[in-house]
């Protein structure tokens, strides 16, 4: 039985997602790694400023691409979702753990005043970062080996402790230290900051080559452990393994000769791990659980699918919007933190010019429209939703 | 916050039934990230009243408190994200014969969550870091996103839970979904009686709350604009929603007699279905036979049909295995919610009354003593709404289709994650009531008129508001002390 086209859609993006999350929320955790690694509280005092600077407005965000991803699992591929759940209880629980740790030493960081508490917050924040890619990273990699059972009778604690899994659970967890030090150099540069621009490069070379060392690893594991996802990965996912192991080397080049273009720079790291999530999916197909769920058999009713593509769409309708405000608002330097109350008398008079804005009639304008379009777009969004679910509904 | 209100009751509940451990998590889970997505449905809204004003008549001491809340609102929005994550993340770990069987269905109202979530996160910071740049309207507008976002995002994921009581849009073959009608699950028989009565909850959590805090201030001596401001916008807008809510909930105790009658039995003491069916008030179930209740003969018949002669439903309906456990605990609880409802009722009418014939706000402490504790009162409401619905649907995770202990995890190991959720959320308590406090307490270093306060432990923590209160009920109140200028930075 071969799975429906919708089935393959839904699983598309949800590998799309996860991507997104190895990226934006690797990178987040990258940085609590090099945070924690940063050492004493003068030395590492540069480093981590910059790392909270850019840590700060996005993490939030990013967070909520894991919520989809969970969201995505349980409505499309329901046994998947259970099964994973219940053999990898402990993996996940412990990441868990991480990510609300890291969630607490984030919110406390920055209103604790003494020095013992901020530091007691960051190696909150910094720990809780190395723990949770590690321990999705075996999850992963349990999966990946086929070692969760489609009705597992309880925890399967030699599901993500094989070789294999740890290994990828490594592997996480340099990806995430690649992803940002190779992030933190372009911010360092955007900031004029040529000495840490200097120290996060040293630090997105040792990280990528580690990274390539640890996947070589995992790969050779793999003949033995994963069978199906090897043959996979040496056949129909092999370009994209090439398209990973290209960009990894042209970014270690472009680090190594400082050839810093911003976007392309970004871009490249990007696509070498994304490639690598592309790749496993692909390599795993038709199998969600390999080699004994089937993409076909794990599916949800195409009903549910399909309002799950509807439901992807309004997000990309309605978030896209929003973000492309943030993100126009960021680059107009609208967006600063108000530390104190002085200039609020200056906001009780909306008649009068205000000193130091740029543009003080463009950006109602702005907002206004993305917030009109936003809306606008809603409506259509939502006439299109009843419009495609009400023949089922007569059904 | 009262994050153990509902574990309490979630705990003690579980002691009867079979899946223990799963049972108290997801309980202390949810009672206590409920009170946050209080914060994240309704916090915007007060804010944005504080700003209208502030804006519409050039007063600072408004603008000033909503720069500040907005600050609050940004932690507690950012709490709220980890807690919400991790009740997803209990979904699966916890239920995941519940997800396995029915995620198809359920997971739709989630993942329209999920947008509405998104949003949220974004406009928030749009809001929170637009106060200097923006144009004043702009950045009232900036945050209209919030508001909505926050009423869709309850809908969807309240949603979810009324799927659970009143199961629709799907078609089992074989024990599997073999189809799925997303429009019908999302908007179930019990949808929009359990979001209006949870929006509507929200609201009043969130506007008790922080009125309370700024009762402590004013039953403290400080009767400056800002703090009469800070008790009267939030006061407000609870209060309008405090009628509302006293008329939905008797709406929705009616839906639940036709709905879920066995949970109505339990909430009611109906032991077996009968005409002039008698309503008790207070009172404990041992043995079949109520002790220390007042009952008032027929009043639960006239309640249900407007007439003695309704017939309510008892729980001898059903086998005594498919019965809720714990009677008098969801009696008790329903019975808690109705009285602390018309108790923020009477407290909003009584403040209206003196609006509408003296245009002043009342500071008497016989006022502003119970408004303190209002916010407490509002949150322990809801915790007790939340006990009813989940303990009295039990012994069923989907009423009447999948039992709970066909649906909780085989996994070994969840007393070890209920015992570090317990501790987390301690910990997490400590972020959402402690980092508001460290700010407050910047807040009067920065507003020279306030300085003279500093020595006064004073923070918007509901539990602190409710100590303070009481000292201040039990010695004379301060002497009123009335500022010409506000308490902010002077005006103009």
């Amino acid at each position: 039985m071969s799975p429906s086209p919708e089935a393959i859609a839904a699983a598309a993006i949800l590998v799309v997602v996860i991507s997104a999350y190895a990226l934006f929320g690797g990178a987040d955790f990258g940085g609590g790694i090099w945070d924690l690694l940063a050492g004493g509280p003068e030395r590492g005092a540069a480093p981590r400023e910059l790392i909270d600077e850019s840590i700060t407005p996005v993490w939030e965000a990013n967070h909520v691409w894991l919520v989809f991803i969970l969201v995505l699992l349980w409505t499309a591929f329901p046994p998947a979702f259970a099964a994973i759940m219940t053999a990898l209880f402990v993996p996940l629980s412990l990441s868990l753990l991480g990510i609300v740790l890291r969630g607490v030493g984030f919110a406390f960081r920055h209103t604790a005043q003494r020095l013992q508490m901020q530091q007691l917050t960051g190696v909150l924040f910094a720990a809780s970062s190395l723990i949770t890619p590690f321990f999705m990273g075996t999850a992963v990699g349990a999966v990946a080996t086929g070692q969760v059972p489609v009705h597992p009778a309880g925890n399967v604690l030699a599901a993500w402790t094989s070789p294999t899994a740890i290994l990828t659970g490594f592997l996480f967890v340099a990806a995430c230290g690649y992803v940002s030090a190779v992030f933190l150099v372009l911010e360092a540069r955007q900031r004029g900051h040529e000495e840490l621009r200097r120290y996060f490069s040293m630090r997105a070379t040792a990280a990528g080559v580690l990274t390539g060392a640890l996947a070589g690893g995992t790969f050779t594991e793999l003949s033995a452990s994963a069978p199906h996802l090897f043959t996979g990965l040496t056949g129909r996912a092999l370009p994209l393994v090439a398209i990973s192991i290209a960009a990894g080397i042209t970014v270690l080049g472009m680090l190594w000769r400082r050839w810093h273009h911003g976007l392309f720079l970004r871009v490249t790291a990007a696509i070498a791990v994304a490639a690598v999530v592309w790749g496993w999916g692909l390599a795993q197909y038709p199998y969600l659980l390999p080699t004994s769920l089937s993409l076909a058999a794990g599916s949800a009713p195409t009903a549910a699918l399909v309002a799950e593509f509807v439901v992807a769409g309004l997000a990309v309708l309605l978030v896209a919007p929003g973000f492309a405000l943030l993100y126009v608002l960021q680059q107009r330097r609208m967006l600063a933190a108000a530390e104190s109350d002085a200039d609020l008398r200056l906001a009780a008079q909306p008649e009068q010019a205000r000193p130091g804005t740029g543009q003080p009639a463009a950006a109602p304008a702005s907002a206004v429209t993305a917030v009109t379009t936003a809306l606008v777009l809603a409506m259509l969004a939502i006439k299109a939703i009843r419009d495609a679910l009400s023949p089922s509904r007569r059904r | 916050m009262l994050p153990t209100g509902g574990a309490m009751g979630a705990v003690a509940h579980v002691l009867a039934v079979d899946p223990v451990p799963a049972r108290s998590q997801m309980g202390s889970s949810l009672g206590f990230h409920i009170i946050l997505a209080c914060f994240g449905i309704a916090f915007a809204t007060v804010t944005m009243t504080a700003e209208w004003i502030g804006i519409k008549r050039g007063d600072p001491a408004a603008l000033l408190l909503a720069r500040r809340w907005s600050k609050v609102m940004a932690v507690l929005v950012a709490v709220g994200a980890v807690s919400g994550t991790v009740l997803s993340y209990e979904m699966g770990l916890l239920w995941p014969g519940l997800m396995g069987r029915f995620g198809a269905a359920i997971g739709f109202p989630f993942s329209v969550e999920g947008i509405f979530f998104f949003l949220e996160a974004i406009f928030v910071g749009v809001y929170l870091y637009g106060w200097r740049r923006l144009s004043p309207w702009a950045h009232w507008w900036s945050g209209m996103p919030i508001v909505v976002a926050g009423v869709l995002g309850a809908l969807s994921v309240v949603a979810a839970n009324s799927w659970m009581n009143s199961p629709a849009g799907y078609t089992l073959s074989h024990g599997k979904i073999s189809s799925v009608d997303p429009v019908s699950v999302f908007f179930n028989a019990a949808t929009p009686y359990e979001t209006a009565h949870m929006v509507l909850a929200a609201y009043s959590v969130t506007g008790f709350l922080i009125a309370g805090v700024y009762a402590v201030g004013l039953l403290r001596g400080r009767r400056d604009r800002y703090h009469r401001l800070g008790f009267a916008i939030p006061f407000t807008v609870a209060g309008i929603v405090a009628p509302l809510q006293v008329m939905m909930g008797d709406i929705i105790a009616r839906f639940i007699a036709h709905n879920q009658p066995v949970k109505f039995a339990a909430m009611e003491y109906v032991s077996s279905s009968t005409r002039d069916a008698p309503e008790w008030v207070g009172g404990i179930l041992i043995n079949g036979h109520v002790y220390f209740g007042l009952s008032v003969p027929a009043f639960d018949s006239i309640l249900v049909g407007f007439s003695p002669h309704t017939r309510v439903i008892g729980w001898d309906s059903v086998p005594p295995d498919h019965r809720p456990p714990l009677p008098t605990l969801i009696h008790l609880s329903f019975d808690l919610m109705v009285g602390v409802g018309f108790f923020l009722f009477a407290l909003a009418a009584w403040q209206g009354w003196w609006w509408w014939f003296h245009r002043r706000l009342l500071v008497t402490p016989w006022f502003l003593v119970p408004s303190a504790l209002s916010g407490v009162a509002a949150v322990a409401a809801m915790e007790a709404g939340w006990v009813v619905t989940e303990v009295g649907r039990q012994p069923w995770i989907v009423y009447r289709v999948l039992l709970v202990s066909s649906a909780v995890t085989p996994a070994s190991g969840v007393p070890v994650t209920l015992g570090v959720i317990l501790a987390l959320y301690a910990i997490l308590t400590v972020v959402s009531v402690g980092v508001p406090m460290i700010m407050s307490r910047r807040w009067r270093r920065e507003t020279p008129a306030e300085e003279e306060a500093e020595r006064v432990p004073y923070g918007p923590s509901p539990a602190g508001a409710g100590a303070g209160a009481g000292a201040s009920a039990a010695g004379p109140p301060a002497p009123p002390v009335r500022r010409a200028s506000p308490g902010g930075p002077e005006s103009p």
